[in-house]
């Protein structure tokens, strides 16, 4: 599955099925700071996520 | 995972809430937040007009959208910084969103109205860009709110934003800080009151309200923000968060039931202070206020 990242901006390949939970894990990331978006909705962390999805890691923490 | 309030298959999870949504109940479980958030603080009322700051991000864009959906008169103000590109583009989205929506949006352009942008204010202080920054918003936008007759400012500070401020302010003990840090300032003179709405939802569900309902709101930061001081305190309480969900929401709302009234004197003492600044008339506890300071370090440097 294609996995679009922000900060720095880039996309990563990732095999699936992928729980959402290990998903953010894998990639060192805290679940209270990010979304994972497939296609254009939210899923939860429970999701599994597929070889044909497109997935989103959408960062929420501003630093304002 | 299902809805918790009506079964259908859930888009988001709250742990601390231990709760899962689906979008449409997602939706009325964040405008419920607000709505208790704004009465049990009485932080404003149906026949007042209100002004929302508005920064094109997404905590800013769900306060709006939310207190349109409950019937508030709202209208938004937006502050141009001079940071570039992530000024033009903020703005960009923050006029799209009012049109779309058949709102009025105000702009107020600091580098037009003012002769300099922020980045240029924060090397001229020698300071870092947000405290630059910040003292200019708050001087701004009220102003702003009393220009235009508005009865109260509201601004989309949320619950991580409000515990990441008390985290610092209680590592250093800035007691006359903690005095201040309230949902509601009054208004006084010089003071449009303010408000901040946004006190029970944490900045994944202000994020998550506006991919449910479509906002589109910009994604990227400002490039002013890295590494500053207040993303390592939200780094800190989220890592405590994801092993105790909740323990943000507690240190933050039991502060405000708790904590505030110990510190009422403290803010009576400091209100005691305010005078008005001798160029621009705004209150202030110095003879020129920190804005009128800001402005006139900025016209040396750029002359010498
Ligand atoms: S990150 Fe700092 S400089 Fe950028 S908008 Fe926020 S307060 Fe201003
Ligand atoms: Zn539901
Ligand atoms: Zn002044």
């Amino acid at each position: 599955m294609q996995v679009r990242l922000h900060n720095p901006k880039r996309d990563v390949e990732m095999t699936g099925p992928l729980r959402v939970t290990e998903l953010v894990r894998s990639l060192g990331l805290n679940r209270e700071s990010v979304l994972v978006i497939r296609g254009d909705s939210l899923v939860t962390h429970d999701e599994t996520l597929h070889d044909d999805d497109v997935v989103e890691i959408r960062p929420v923490i501003s630093g304002g | 995972m299902k809805c918790k309030p009506c079964g259908q298959p859930a888009v988001i999870d709250i742990p601390r809430h231990r709760a899962a949504f689906c979008a449409g109940c997602f939706t009325t479980h964040c405008q419920e937040q607000v709505r208790r958030a704004i009465s049990s603080h009485r932080m404003m009322g149906h026949s007042e007009r209100v002004l929302v700051a508005i920064s094109g991000g997404k905590d800013s864009l769900a306060l709006w959208h939310i207190l349109v959906a409950l019937g508030y008169k709202a209208d938004g103000v937006y502050l141009g910084l001079g940071i570039g590109d992530y000024s033009d583009l903020s703005r960009d989205y923050a006029e799209r969103f009012a049109s779309s929506h058949d709102l009025t949006l105000h702009v107020v352009d600091i580098p037009t109205d003012h002769g300099f942008a922020i980045p240029e204010a924060a090397r001229a202080t020698k300071r870092v860009p947000c405290s630059a920054c910040g003292l200019s918003k708050r001087h701004l936008l009220n102003r702003a709110a009393l220009d235009g007759g508005y009865d109260v400012l509201a601004t989309g500070h949320n619950l991580d934003d409000e515990a990441a401020v008390l985290f610092g302010n209680v590592l250093q003990w800035q007691v006359g800080y903690l005095a201040r840090q309230r949902p509601v300032l009054a208004a006084a003179p010089g003071f449009a009151r303010r408000v901040k709405p946004l006190i029970r939802m944490g900045e994944r569900e202000t994020a998550a309200y506006c991919v449910v309902n479509r906002i589109d709101y910009l994604v990227d930061e400002c490039p002013m923000a890295a590494g500053n001081k207040h993303l390592r305190y939200k780094e800190t309480l989220n890592a405590m968060e994801e092993r105790s969900p909740g323990v943000k929401a507690t240190f933050y709302l039991k502060f405000l039931d708790e904590m505030l009234p110990v510190l009422d004197d403290v803010a009576a003492e400091e209100r005691a202070l305010v005078g008005v600044c001798s160029r621009c008339g705004s209150p202030s506890s110095a003879q020129v206020c920190a804005f009128c300071t800001l402005v006139e370090r900025v016209a040396t440097s750029s002359a010498r």
